[in-house]
């Protein structure tokens, strides 16, 4: 099969195959499949640093104080003697945010899915522009490098929190990490941000532009509306956050007051006059917020695709999915203020954004009811992909809901900055977006790498993925509504908190074997890239375009015509067809109709 | 040599898991495993996830049994405190019940509808009433939650204090510690900017020495209030945010460098009360227990073996660091403790040197 293929390649589109060099195949490429490779190799090494971190850290608060020779050997001169330094918590806790948010759950996941799926999905046969997408990629690995080089300064890597609010953040004589770690972190990120840019643009012109005859808006798989949508979101806020490091660069560097004014540390009373912080909580939360909408919707579009094709059933309420993405992205946009209740803006503000946000519960729970209801009267087939996805529905719910108290201004009042927040804002975009990352790596393996991933180690990895989940962050919300803050290095130094430590424990016990257990996936991953069993050209027998394509990659993605659509991505089990699926390019029977959504 | 002999075990126990998996792995060659789910792994999932919903509900169960008492949930300390405690508890409800029949659903049904040879799902691809019954019960919900939210939201950061000359204390953020600042006999605080400090004069808040109002400003490092009396808290920085939280009486407000913040609330139990209150005292005896099983480490912190229980005043916005240990013992006692206290206290113009 495959080998007809490359010939009629050879046939139709010898003007696309150009020489090609190691260089020009796997590092420099501008197809748009090596690049979601790359995008995924590159974030997966991301997501390791970030989740070993995470581990250290949560070390430390089980057993804070107690030599560990972990520390020792894994911090250095951060552990003198095996104890872990104040500082370098905070640095870990920074990073981890840092590269879990953007590095992972960004680039990672949306740079691998949309570069791999909208092309194929659409039928198209590359991005609206090879090159740009070249240098996004490109750039979101300089980032990269930027970031991890961080971890090596001298005086620590960036350690204000991955919010970074100044003047925490702009004063190096207020903390270690504020000097070159911060500068370095910056740097990363305004090139991060240029990346992201560039994708964006290119993932918007290329769904208005490049699909393929009959693929109307209404006929496109809720993963492109989810991909498409997330690219207008970065557009429209990631430049705010690059102005907001650009000038908080203007105030470091160049004795700007943006965001500084009135300072007196360490014995001197400082020049800036006039700026103010809460400037920047508004600049850096209207990408902040946005942000996890950015990193939801991709896994939401996953789950969608992977549920209806493994329910073998219409995805529920495709009209609605699609109006609840919209109206999630713009509900996005004007929330940001409920980080900020009591950053001492104007309560009337509050009300403002309490009232929005709340909003953002309706569309939310109408995609949670949907996916629910497209698991009723299926046919499920529960493979690893499929379990993460319900796994996602699981956690977006338990999240979500206590949402409703972090978004109500009053009760934000005592939960704010505490464990509360940390558990539900993990379960609700951390969790669930690591979720629909694992269930596209899993159902679309076959597509990336010609290769099966071992479906039983998929079972034992989720299994203990959703244990382990809901052990470290069910409990942490009741240590959260007991007033523990967040990002304290240790809770010793209250003897209030001391029956909490238990708590952390328990949370730490589920954290390690989570993380260890990785290893499962990251072995899986790795041995079938080489060893796994081949694929079928469909094995999900799935109805989009991206199973017409052969099996092994060609430039351009299909050999011959590019397939033209002619009816939803959505026709499983539908009556009057022998099979329980049609492709999208698949013509309509005589006298069948397609349904009116 | 410690960590050698670690780094070993560490790199072993990931070779064993490594060898595990393969050999787990290899046990499946040649058992003609095309790595699609088959009947028995919908099975055998399907049943997991109904497992997995008895986790979900156990776990929830054990905190709230385990966890959920909490001192802290049960007993503010301010007016509008059970205002918020009954919203939250509300909310909470809400959410348990929402939460337990949606994961219901979600996981029975993945058990129930796992998938079989031959079993043709249902081709059912809209409902406009079912989506019009979830838009608009959660609108119902919501709007309940919203408009009582609003209101106490409003209440609490626009309180009405007009006849019960409410205390102005200034609350003074630093790395790492905390000040006060009473405004006095006056009730007027002095005017005070950072460029003001004068180090060689003990004058650390940075008060304008020339102000009239400012003269009988008192600074201290340990917060008195008044049961029953309102206080307004003007809050400042003078090197990085910091937020001021004291959850026992439901308060929160950021510290910001350049401008003064401001939040009030009315204290209603003395310290001394909450100290005999039941739930307190069991959580005291509680963690009196915990202290005295781990009594090396406590003294090793340098910490007295006894806790006794205080309302606290703790940083809650990432400042540096000993971000974690930055706090301030609030007291809470009655009018004429207060006054006997205050008393004894230097004003501002006599602690300068």
């Amino acid at each position: 099969m495959s080998v007809t293929v490359e010939t009629h390649a050879h046939d139709d589109h010898g003007h696309h195959h150009h020489k090609e060099t190691f260089v020009t195949k796997y590092i420099f490429s501008q197809d748009h499949k090596m690049i979601a490779k790359q995008y995924l190799i590159t974030g997966s090494i991301m997501g390791v640093i970030g989740i070993l971190m995470s581990l250290i850290f949560r070390m430390q608060l089980a057993w804070p104080e107690k030599p560990n020779v972990i520390f020792e050997a894994l911090l250095g001169k951060w552990a003198p003697g095996g104890v872990m330094d104040a500082d370098i918590y905070l640095a870990l806790v920074t990073i981890h945010g840092t590269i879990m948010v953007f590095f992972v759950l960004t680039a990672g996941l949306s740079g691998t899915f949309s570069n791999l799926l909208i092309p194929l999905q659409i039928g198209a046969r590359d991005m609206a522009s090879g090159f740009l997408n070249m240098v996004s990629y490109w750039l979101f690995f300089l980032s990269s490098v930027i970031m991890v080089l961080s971890l090596f300064v001298e005086a620590g890597p960036a350690a204000a929190g991955w919010t970074i609010y100044p003047p925490l953040s702009a004063l190096p004589m207020a903390q270690g990490g504020s000097g070159a770690g911060m500068t370095l972190w910056l740097v990363s990120m305004a090139i991060f941000i240029a990346s992201s840019l560039l994708g964006s643009l290119n993932y918007i012109v290329t769904v208005i532009n490049l699909r393929t005859k009959g693929m109307s808006m209404t006929r496109l798989p809720l993963t492109i509306w989810a991909f498409f949508v997330t690219a207008i979101i970065g557009t429209v806020s990631f430049p705010v956050l690059l102005s907001a490091a650009l000038l908080l660069i203007m105030d470091r560097s160049f004795g700007t007051s943006f965001f500084l004014s009135d300072i007196f540390i360490q014995g001197e009373v400082l020049h800036y006059q006039g700026g103010s912080p809460v400037l920047f909580e508004h600049l850096f939360w209207f990408l902040g917020h946005p942000e996890v909408y950015i990193v939801l919707l991709p896994a939401l579009g996953i789950t969608s695709e992977v549920i209806a094709t493994n329910s073998r059933k219409p995805i529920f309420g495709y009209r609605a999915m699609v109006a609840s993405i919209l109206a999630i992205a713009f509900l996005s946009t004007i929330v940001w203020g409920h980080h900020m209740f009591v950053s001492g803006m104007n309560p009337f503000l509050g009300s403002v954004f309490t009232f929005t946000t709340l909003l953002i519960a309706i569309p939310s729970a109408v995609k949670a009811f949907n996916y629910i209801t497209t698991l009723w009267k299926g046919n499920l087939q529960l493979n690893p992909a499929m379990l993460f996805s319900i796994g996602l529905v699981s956690t977006f719910i338990t999240g979500g809901l206590t949402g409703i108290i972090l978004g109500d201004s009053a009760l934000d009042i005592n939960v704010h900055d505490t464990y509360f927040v940390v558990a539900h804002f993990h379960l609700v975009m951390g969790i669930s977006a690591l979720y629909g990352m694992f269930a596209g790596i899993y159902h679309w393996f076959p597509k990336l790498f010609g290769r099966m991933l071992n479906k039983n180690l998929g079972y034992l990895h989720f299994w203990v993925t959703a244990i382990s989940a809901y052990g470290v962050f069910f409990p942490m919300h009741f240590i959260g509504m007991a007033g523990l803050p967040r990002r304290y290095y240790t809770n010793t130094a209250f003897p209030l908190f001391d029956d909490l430590a238990d708590v952390n424990v328990v949370i730490t016990i589920f954290a390690l074997i989570g993380g260890v257990f990785q290893l499962v996936f990251i072995y899986n991953f790795i041995h079938s890239i080489f060893y796994g069993k081949k694929p079928s050209q469909n094995p999900w027998r799935s109805n989009t375009l991206e199973w017409t394509t052969p099996v092994k990659h060609i430039h351009g993605n299909w050999p011959g015509e590019i397939p033209t659509v002619y009816r939803w991505s959505y026709d499983y089990s539908k009556p009057g067809h022998d099979e329980d699926f049609v492709p999208q390019n698949v013509p309509l029977k005589e006298g069948e109709e397609e349904l009116q959504h | 040599m410690t960590v050698l002999l670690t780094l070993s075990i560490v790199i072993f126990v990931t070779i064993a898991i490594w060898q595990m998996v393969k050999i787990f792995d290899l046990s499946q060659v040649g058992t003609n495993n095309n790595q699609i789910a088959t009947d028995k792994d919908n099975k055998v999932n399907g049943y997991l996830m109904m497992a997995f919903l008895v986790f979900i509900y156990a776990i929830t169960i054990y905190s709230v049994v385990k966890w959920g008492d909490l001192p802290l949930l049960s007993n503010s300390a301010s007016e509008h405190g059970p205002t918020i405690d009954k919203l939250l508890i509300v909310s909470l409800i809400i959410i348990f019940i929402v939460q337990t029949v949606t994961q219901f659903l979600l996981h029975y049904f993945a058990y129930k509808y796992r998938g079989e040879k031959g079993k043709k799902a249902l081709f059912y691809a809209d409902n406009n009433t079912l989506e019009a019954v979830w838009t608009i019960i959660p609108v119902i919900v919501l709007a309940g939650l919203i408009i009582s939210g609003l209101f106490a939201w409003t209440n609490i950061m626009n309180p009405d204090f007009e006849d019960e000359d409410p205390l102005i204390v200034e609350l003074y953020a630093q790395q790492f510690n905390w000040k006060a600042r009473y405004a006095g006999a006056d009730n007027v605080l002095g005017e005070a900017n950072v460029r003001l400090i004068n180090i060689d004069r003990a004058n650390i808040l940075g008060v304008d020495e020339n102000d009239p109002y400012a003269q009988d400003d008192v600074i201290v490092s340990e917060l008195h209030l008044p049961v029953n009396r309102p206080v307004i808290f003007k809050m400042r920085s003078q090197d990085v945010l910091h937020s001021a939280y004291m959850p026992h009486f439901r308060a929160q407000m950021n510290c910001v460098p350049g401008m003064v913040t401001q939040f009030a609330f009315t204290p209603t139990v003395t310290t001394q009360e909450m100290r005999e209150n039941p739930d307190i005292q069991d959580k005291v005896a509680r963690i009196n227990q915990i202290r005295l099983d781990n009594q090396q480490d406590v003294l090793d912190r340098g910490q007295e073996l006894r806790y006794d229980f205080d309302y606290l005043l703790l940083c809650n916005k990432i400042c540096g660091k000993s971000h974690y240990n930055m706090q301030m013992k609030i007291i809470v006692e009655t009018q004429d403790e207060f006054d006997e206290w205050m008393a004894q206290q230097t004003v501002f113009e006599n602690s300068l040197n």
